[in-house]
C-alpha cells in the first residue's frame, strides 16, 4: 500500500518518537481486553473436546460429562475470563453438543445446520451493530467464531462422509483446524498414513482449511513447517504423572505413559503453539477481514444492494438506512399503538368491572333496604296487633271491673242501679283504651287468686278471671 | 515444551528492530472464574498484535490553523524533524495573498524504529489574514467533514477494502498569537465551531516574545476564556476513560495547556551539544529545553503518548457523530462533492 508514496519518503533529522506508536496501540488494546472464541466440533460425544480445552488452557472448565442422548445438535457457548500478566482474555468455548449422535445422520441437516446457523448468527449480530445509527463498535463483545477445531475420530482409515460434508459447509465461514483426537490409540506408522489420507481427501473435496500464514518473515518458517504437520494428532489430559523426577501431564497405561507435552508422543505442543502463541491474532484478523466481510457482502447483496458506480453507493446504502429507519420508526409506532390499545382496553375492563361492582353493591343495598322495610313492616304489624290486643284486653278488663263492682253493688242495692250500671257499663264498654295499667294489674292478680266457678259464658265475661284463653269452656266458642 | 517456545520467541525477538520492553508486570497467572495452573501463552497476543500493526503501518493527519507568520510550518517541521511542511516565507511575487482560506494537504512517508507512518500535514493559508474574516472557519470545517464523508462512503461499500485509507484530520493545532492580552474573537469563534468536529490543541506561538511571568499569566487567561466559552479542547474531559486517565489529563488541561512553543529547524552549538534553536543577540533559545519553552511537552504529548488516542477519539467519537448525523438526515440528499487530487501537492 505504500508503493506510490515511495517518492515522498523523507528521512528524519533526529529522533521524533512515533516509534512508540505500536506500544500505544497495544496498550489501548490491553486496556480494552481481547476476545477469542473457539468452536469445538467432533463426534462422537466423548471424543475428548472438553479434555483438550482443559489441557490447552491449563484449567478445569467443566467437570460434567456430556450426555449421549441429544435429539439434535445444540450449540453451547461458555465464556471465561482469563488473565496472564496484564492481558485479559475473554475466552468463549462453543461446544457442538450432540454432533453425530443422532441415529439418522443421513439427515445431515440435523447435524451441521445448527452449527452453520450459530456462526451466521454471530456474524449477523455484528453486522446489525455495524449498521446501527448510534453504534459502539469499540466496546462490542465480539462473539464471532475465530477458529473451529474439528475433531476427527481416530479410525486410522479415512474421513467420514459426515466430516467431509460438515467441513465443506464451514470452510467459507470459519477458520478450520482439523485435529485427530485420542491420538494415542493409533500407532505412529498408521498415524502417518492416516494424516496423508485425510489431507488428500480434504484437497480432493475442495475443503479449505486454515493455513498458518507465511507472509510475515518472522513467523513464515515455523508456520510452513507446522502446515505440513496438519492435522495435529493430539492427546489431552489434566492428570499428572511422575516421569523421572518431574510431574507431567500424561495418560498412564499399563504399558507406558503417554506424555501430552512430549512432541514425540503427540502434536499437542504444536497445536498450542500455533493456536495460541503464534497465530491467535491472525485467526482473529482473518475472521474479521475475510469470513465476516464475505458474510456481509452476501447478506447485503441478498437484501438487493449492489456497488454499481461510485455515485449510487451512498444512495443504495442510504436506502437501506432509510428503510431501516422507517422500519424502526414503524416498529416504534406499532409498539406504541399496541401499548396504547392495551392501556385503553385495560381501562375499559377496569371500568366495566367497577361498574359491575357498583351495580352489585347497589342491588345488595336495595335488597337489604327491602328486607329492612319488610322487617319494619312486620314489626309494625306485630306491634299493632299487640296494641290492639292490649286495648281489647284493657277494654274487657275495665268492662269486667265495672261489672264486678256493679254486681257487688247490685246485690246490696236497688234495682234502679242496674239501669244506671247498664249505662255505666255501656259507658265503660266504650271507654278508651289506655286504662291505667295499675288497675288491670290488680285485676289480673285478682284473677289469678280467685277460683274459677263460673258456669256460663255470660258469667265468665262478668267475672273476667275466666277469660283466660285456655279455659275448658272456651272450646265451644271457637 | 519449553525448548520450542523459547526458540520461537528468541527468533521473533531477533527480527524486531529494536528490543521492546515487555510489560513490566510479574507473570502471576490469575483468573477470575478459571484458575490457571501453568503458563499458557495468552500474553503473546501483545507481541502478535504489535508485529501486525508494524507491518501495516500508520496514518496520521495533522492540521495547522493560524494567521500567517505565526510559525506554523516551522513548528510542524520541528515536530517531525523534517521538511514536512513547506514554508511560505514571505510572499513572492508569484504568490498572492490568498483571497479565501485554502486547504493544502501534503503527505509524506516517514519511518522510525521499523514503524512506518504516512504523515499528512494540512495547511490553511489565508486563515485570519483578510480584513473581513467572517466565517473563515467554514472552508476548514467543510474540509474536515469531507474527509469523514470519504471514509463513510468507503465504509458503506458492499465490497470494501481491507484497510480503508484514512484522510480524516486527527489533530488540529490552533495557533494563538502571543499578544499577552486575551484571545481574539476569531480565535474563539473558530475553536467554538471546530472543537465539536475535530480534536483541537491550542498552542501559543512564538512564545519567545513573552517572559516567564507573562507566559504564565497569559496561559491562565486563555484557559479561563476557553472555559467560559465552553470550548472543549483535546483531551476532552468527557472522554477520560478511567481515573488514571482523568488525573493525568487533568494535570495537562489545567497546568500545561495551552503549550507555549517555539519552533526552529536550525541547529546551534550549545555547551558542546548540537541543539535546535533560535539565535538572538541576547542568547540562543533552545527549542527542546523545557526551561526555554514547552515544545518538548507538546511533542511528547502529541507524538509519544497521545498519538494513538488522537486517532481513536477521531474515529470513535467525531467520525461516529458525523456518521450518525448523516444517516439520520432524510434520505435523498445528494452526496457531498469531494475534492480529489487537486489540492494535494507533491513535495518537489
Amino acid at each position: 500500500p505504500w508503493q506510490n508514496e515511495e517518492k515522498r519518503n523523507l528521512s528524519l533529522g533526529g529522533h521524533v518518537g512515533f516509534d512508540s506508536l505500536p506500544d500505544q496501540l497495544v496498550s489501548k488494546s490491553v486496556t480494552q481486553g481481547f476476545s477469542f472464541n473457539i468452536l469445538c466440533v467432533g463426534e462422537p460425544t466423548g471424543i475428548g473436546k472438553s479434555t483438550l480445552m482443559n489441557t490447552l488452557f491449563n484449567t478445569t472448565f467443566e467437570t460434567e460429562e456430556a450426555t449421549h442422548y441429544e435429539s439434535s445438535v445444540r450449540l453451547r457457548p461458555r465464556t471465561y475470563d482469563l488473565q496472564e500478566s496484564n492481558v485479559h482474555l475473554k475466552l468463549t468455548i462453543v461446544d457442538a453438543v450432540g454432533f453425530g449422535d443422532q441415529i439418522n445422520k443421513d439427515e445431515r441437516q440435523v447435524s451441521y445446520r445448527p452449527i452453520v446457523e450459530y456462526i451466521d448468527t454471530q456474524f449477523e449480530n455484528y453486522l446489525q451493530e455495524e449498521l446501527k445509527i448510534r453504534r459502539s463498535l469499540f466496546n462490542y463483545h465480539d462473539t464471532r467464531i475465530h477458529v473451529c477445531l474439528y475433531f476427527i475420530t481416530p479410525t486410522g482409515h479415512s474421513l467420514k462422509s459426515l466430516d467431509l460434508v460438515t467441513m465443506k459447509k464451514l470452510d467459507s465461514k470459519v477458520n478450520i483446524i482439523p485435529i485427530i483426537a485420542k491420538a494415542d490409540t493409533i500407532s505412529k506408522s498408521e498415524l502417518h498414513k492416516f494424516k496423508i489420507k485425510i489431507m488428500s481427501e480434504l484437497v480432493s473435496n475442495g475443503v479449505q482449511i486454515y493455513q498458518f500464514p507465511t507472509d510475515d518473515e518472522a513467523v513464515a518458517e515455523i508456520n510452513s513447517v507446522m502446515n505440513a504437520h496438519l492435522p495435529f494428532a493430539v492427546v489431552g489430559s489434566t492428570e499428572e504423572v511422575k516421569v523421572g523426577n518431574k510431574l507431567v501431564r500424561a495418560r498412564q497405561y499399563p504399558w507406558g505413559v503417554v506424555q501430552v507435552e512430549n512432541e514425540s508422543h503427540c502434536d499437542f505442543v504444536k497445536l498450542r503453539e500455533m493456536l495460541i502463541r503464534v497465530n491467535m491474532e491472525d485467526l482473529r484478523e482473518q475472521t474479521h477481514t475475510r469470513h465476516y466481510e464475505l458474510y456481509r457482502r452476501c447478506k447485503l447483496e441478498e437484501m438487493g444492494f449492489k456497488d454499481t458506480d461510485p455515485d449510487s453507493q451512498p444512495f443504495s446504502l442510504q436506502e437501506t438506512y432509510e428503510t431501516k429507519r422507517k422500519e424502526f420508526l414503524g416498529e416504534l409506532q406499532r409498539k406504541e399503538e399496541e401499548m396504547r390499545q392495551m392501556f385503553v382496553n385495560k381501562v375499559k375492563e377496569t371500568e366495566a368491572e367497577l361498574k359491575e361492582k357498583e351495580r352489585e353493591l347497589h342491588e345488595k343495598f336495595e335488597h337489604l333496604k327491602r328486607i329492612h322495610q319488610e322487617e319494619k313492616r312486620k314489626v309494625e304489624e306485630k306491634r299493632k296487633e299487640l296494641e290492639d290486643e292490649m286495648n281489647a284486653f284493657n277494654r274487657r278488663r275495665v268492662a269486667v271491673e265495672t261489672l264486678q263492682s256493679q254486681s257487688l253493688q247490685a246485690t246490696s242495692q236497688q234495682p234502679l242501679r242496674k239501669d244506671r250500671d247498664k249505662k255505666n257499663r255501656s259507658v265503660v264498654t266504650g271507654s278508651q283504651p289506655g286504662v291505667s295499667l295499675s288497675s288491670s294489674k290488680v285485676m289480673i292478680t285478682k284473677a289469678n287468686v280467685e277460683p274459677l266457678n263460673c258456669t256460663s259464658w255470660w258469667e265468665a265475661i262478668q267475672c273476667c278471671s275466666c277469660l283466660v284463653k285456655s279455659a275448658p269452656w272456651r272450646e265451644g266458642f271457637l | 515444551a519449553g525448548s520450542v517456545e523459547s526458540k520461537t520467541e528468541a527468533a521473533m525477538s531477533e527480527l524486531v528492530p529494536e528490543p521492546r520492553q515487555k510489560p513490566v508486570v510479574p507473570m502471576k497467572p490469575t483468573g477470575i472464574n478459571a484458575s490457571l495452573l501453568g503458563y499458557i501463552g495468552i500474553d503473546t497476543i501483545i507481541e502478535q498484535m504489535r508485529k501486525k500493526t508494524m507491518k501495516t503501518g500508520f496514518d496520521f493527519n495533522i492540521m495547522v490553523v493560524g494567521q500567517s507568520g505565526l510559525g506554523k510550518s516551522t513548528l510542524v517541521n520541528t515536530l517531525f524533524k523534517s521538511q514536512v511542511s513547506r514554508k511560505s516565507s514571505g510572499w513572492n511575487r508569484e504568490e498572492k495573498i490568498p483571497k479565501t482560506v485554502e486547504i493544502k494537504a501534503i503527505g509524506h512517508v516517514i519511518e522510525e524504529g521499523g514503524v512506518k507512518m504516512k504523515l499528512t500535514v494540512i495547511d490553511t493559508p489565508g486563515f485570519g489574514d483578510q480584513i473581513n474574516n467572517e466565517n473563515c472557519w467554514e472552508p476548514i470545517e467543510k474540509y474536515i467533514n469531507e474527509q469523514y464523508e470519504k471514509f463513510l462512503k468507503e465504509e458503506v461499500n458492499i465490497a470494501r477494502k481491507k484497510r480503508i485509507p484514512d484522510t480524516r484530520v486527527h489533530c488540529c493545532l490552533y495557533f494563538i498569537s502571543p499578544t499577552g492580552h486575551s484571545l481574539r474573537p476569531l480565535d474563539l469563534e473558530f475553536m467554538k465551531h471546530l472543537s465539536k468536529v475535530v480534536n483541537i490543541i491550542p498552542v501559543i506561538a512564538k512564545a519567545d516574545t513573552m517572559t516567564l511571568e507573562e507566559k504564565i499569566e497569559f496561559k491562565q487567561r486563555v484557559r479561563k476564556e476557553l472555559e467560559v466559552n465552553g470550548i472543549e479542547f483535546y483531551p476532552q474531559k468527557e472522554f477520560d476513560e478511567d481515573l488514571e486517565d482523568k488525573t493525568e489529563n487533568d494535570k495537562i488541561r489545567q497546568e500545561s495547556m495551552p503549550f507555549a512553543v517555539v519552533g526552529s529547524d536550525k541547529e546551534y552549538q550549545v555547551n558542546g551539544k548540537r541543539v535546535l534553536g533560535r539565535k538572538t543577540p541576547w542568547g540562543i533559545i533552545e527549542v527542546e529545553n523545557l526551561t526555554h519553552c514547552e515544545f518538548a511537552l507538546l511533542r511528547d504529548f502529541v507524538i509519544r503518548t497521545h498519538l494513538q488516542d488522537l486517532k481513536e477519539v477521531t474515529h470513535n467519537i467525531h467520525y461516529e457523530t458525523y456518521r450518525a448525523k448523516r444517516l439520520n438526515d432524510n434520505g435523498g440528499l445528494p452526496p457531498m462533492t469531494v475534492e480529489t487530487e487537486e489540492n494535494h501537492e507533491s513535495n518537489l
